[in-house]
């Protein structure tokens, strides 16, 4: 039994996964440029992480028109279809990431002209720490990585440990000052957004399991 | 969920030749099994030994058993003609006799010796309109059988069969001479019929046995490899072999 039909499914399917891996690169830059912007107090960046957006979403139709013409006109089944109804699934998620970068580029416009309430530390921690299970979810999903996969769930409660303690920190600032409520409410935001940007990451985990072993496993 | 007809290691050989190897099957009443595998892995073979129509072939030799409800068709006592009767089957080419629409379906319950013109017209009527047939011939049911489409034919084939009272009908590639369109009108009635009767198809269109059939069976070189829900079969196979087969990647 030799692996050497369907030499265009084939060609089709490895076309898709670059799509999608390029959809995660740019995803992952997107958050990364937006979390730098909100750290350097840089408006332009901000203005560019929300122009680009438009760019994530082109591709996510794109890959999603790709995967409707594979399943017509290809009939794939198996792992073969498992492959394609996880890409539908993972578009949506990083599509949802790149969201979540525009929010925070937003917020880093918003803030722009005041000193922030405190001094950012755990925020960026989360965001590199949140990046990288986005990273690390795309090459498991290249290299069909399934305990690369698996390990997003220990990762993702370290952000969710840390999103509480800056939440509660924040907290403890807006009691003290009334006046800093909304721009500590905004970082509360942002803590938030990078604590699903790692929830998004262990979805596509999930996928990437699902493609590999056609079983539906809980990472987080 | 009942089982119409099993298998227990059913072997057959073709003189020295091991075409069904060991096969072991549970096959549930009024439900679409499709047996999906290879040219030359015995699929074929396997349905004709599931009405002793395999005995036929000269050189053929069955061990094992194939058991109709209780009883194991290959017993002693059984009479194969009967069998034949309960487990029917429709062919590759559609096989109409030359003769009117009507003879065609009426030829074998008279043969079965259900005498009476009126209950013959009945049965005949029925069983066209089971085969969703009935509205395309009923106003020329004397015109030769032959000036039939091919599709109609085939249905005409599937009348005939259900003429008979079948408990259970074995299809061998039932769609593989027809269009697209035929195809499809096909697999509507397959749909229809699996309320009443037991159906085996054995098809070499992978999506075909997709989408008509509730369980599947992936056969290789003789030997039952993996037998599940039809989605399951598609969507994650369990065994290298089936995943390499539906995907198309065997070379």
């Amino acid at each position: 039994m030799k692996l050497k039909t369907r030499k265009r499914l084939y060609e089709e399917l490895e076309d898709l996964k670059s799509k999608t891996m390029k959809m995660g690169s740019l995803v992952a830059a997107a958050v990364e440029e937006a979390v730098e912007s909100l750290v350097r107090r840089n408006v332009r960046l901000a203005k560019k992480v929300i122009k680009e957006d438009d760019k994530i979403d082109n591709l996510e139709l794109e890959i999603e028109n790709k995967c409707m013409h594979i399943i017509a006109l290809q009939q794939p089944v198996a792992k073969d279809l498992r492959l394609i109804g996880s890409c539908f699934k993972i578009i949506t998620d990083l599509e949802r990431v790149g969201d979540r970068a525009v929010d925070i580029a937003s917020l880093t416009i918003e803030f722009a002209g005041r000193p922030l309430v405190k001094p950012l530390v755990d925020i960026p921690r989360m965001a590199e720490l949140a990046v990288g299970m986005l990273r690390d979810s795309m090459r498991a999903f290249k290299e069909e990585d399934s305990l690369l996969a698996q390990g997003l769930g220990e990762r993702d409660d370290e952000v969710d440990r840390l999103a509480h303690q800056v939440t509660r920190e924040l907290f403890s600032y807006l009691i003290e000052d009334p006046k800093k409520i909304s721009d500590a409410v905004r970082l509360i935001l942002v803590a938030s957004f990078l604590e699903r940007i790692a929830d998004h990451a262990t979805n596509i985990g999930e996928r990437v399991i699902y493609v590999e072993k056609g079983k539906r496993v809980k990472i987080n | 969920m009942k089982i119409k007809l099993q298998t227990k290691k059913l072997n057959v050989w073709y003189g020295g030749i091991h075409v069904v190897r060991d096969f072991t099957i549970k096959i549930p009443e009024k439900r679409i099994t499709a047996v999906i595998g290879p040219s030359g892995c015995g699929k074929s073979t396997f349905l004709k030994a599931l009405n002793r129509m395999v005995e036929l072939v000269p050189g053929a030799r069955v061990s094992g058993k194939v058991i109709l409800d209780v009883k194991n068709i290959y017993g002693k006592d059984v009479d194969e003609t009967e069998i034949r009767w309960k487990i029917g089957m429709v062919f590759q080419k559609p096989n109409p006799f030359p003769k009117s629409i009507y003879e065609n379906v009426a030829y074998g319950p008279r043969i079965h010796g259900m005498a009476g013109k009126e209950k013959l017209r009945r049965i005949v009527e029925e069983s066209l309109r089971k085969a969703a047939l009935w509205e395309e011939v009923k106003d020329r049911l004397n015109v030769s059988a032959l000036e039939l489409s091919g599709g109609q034919q085939q249905r005409l084939c599937i009348a005939r069969t259900l003429a008979v009272n079948p408990e259970v009908i074995l299809m061998d590639e039932p769609c593989s001479a027809l269009d697209p369109i035929a195809t499809t009108k096909i697999e509507d009635l397959l749909f229809e019929l699996k309320k009443n009767y037991t159906i085996v198809i054995v098809t070499h269109n992978l999506q075909q046995a997709a989408r008509v059939s509730d369980y599947t069976a992936f056969m290789y070189m003789g030997e039952l490899i993996e037998y599940g829900r039809t989605e399951e079969i598609f969507e994650r196979p369990k065994n290298k072999k089936t995943q390499d087969y539906v995907m198309g990647r065997f070379g």
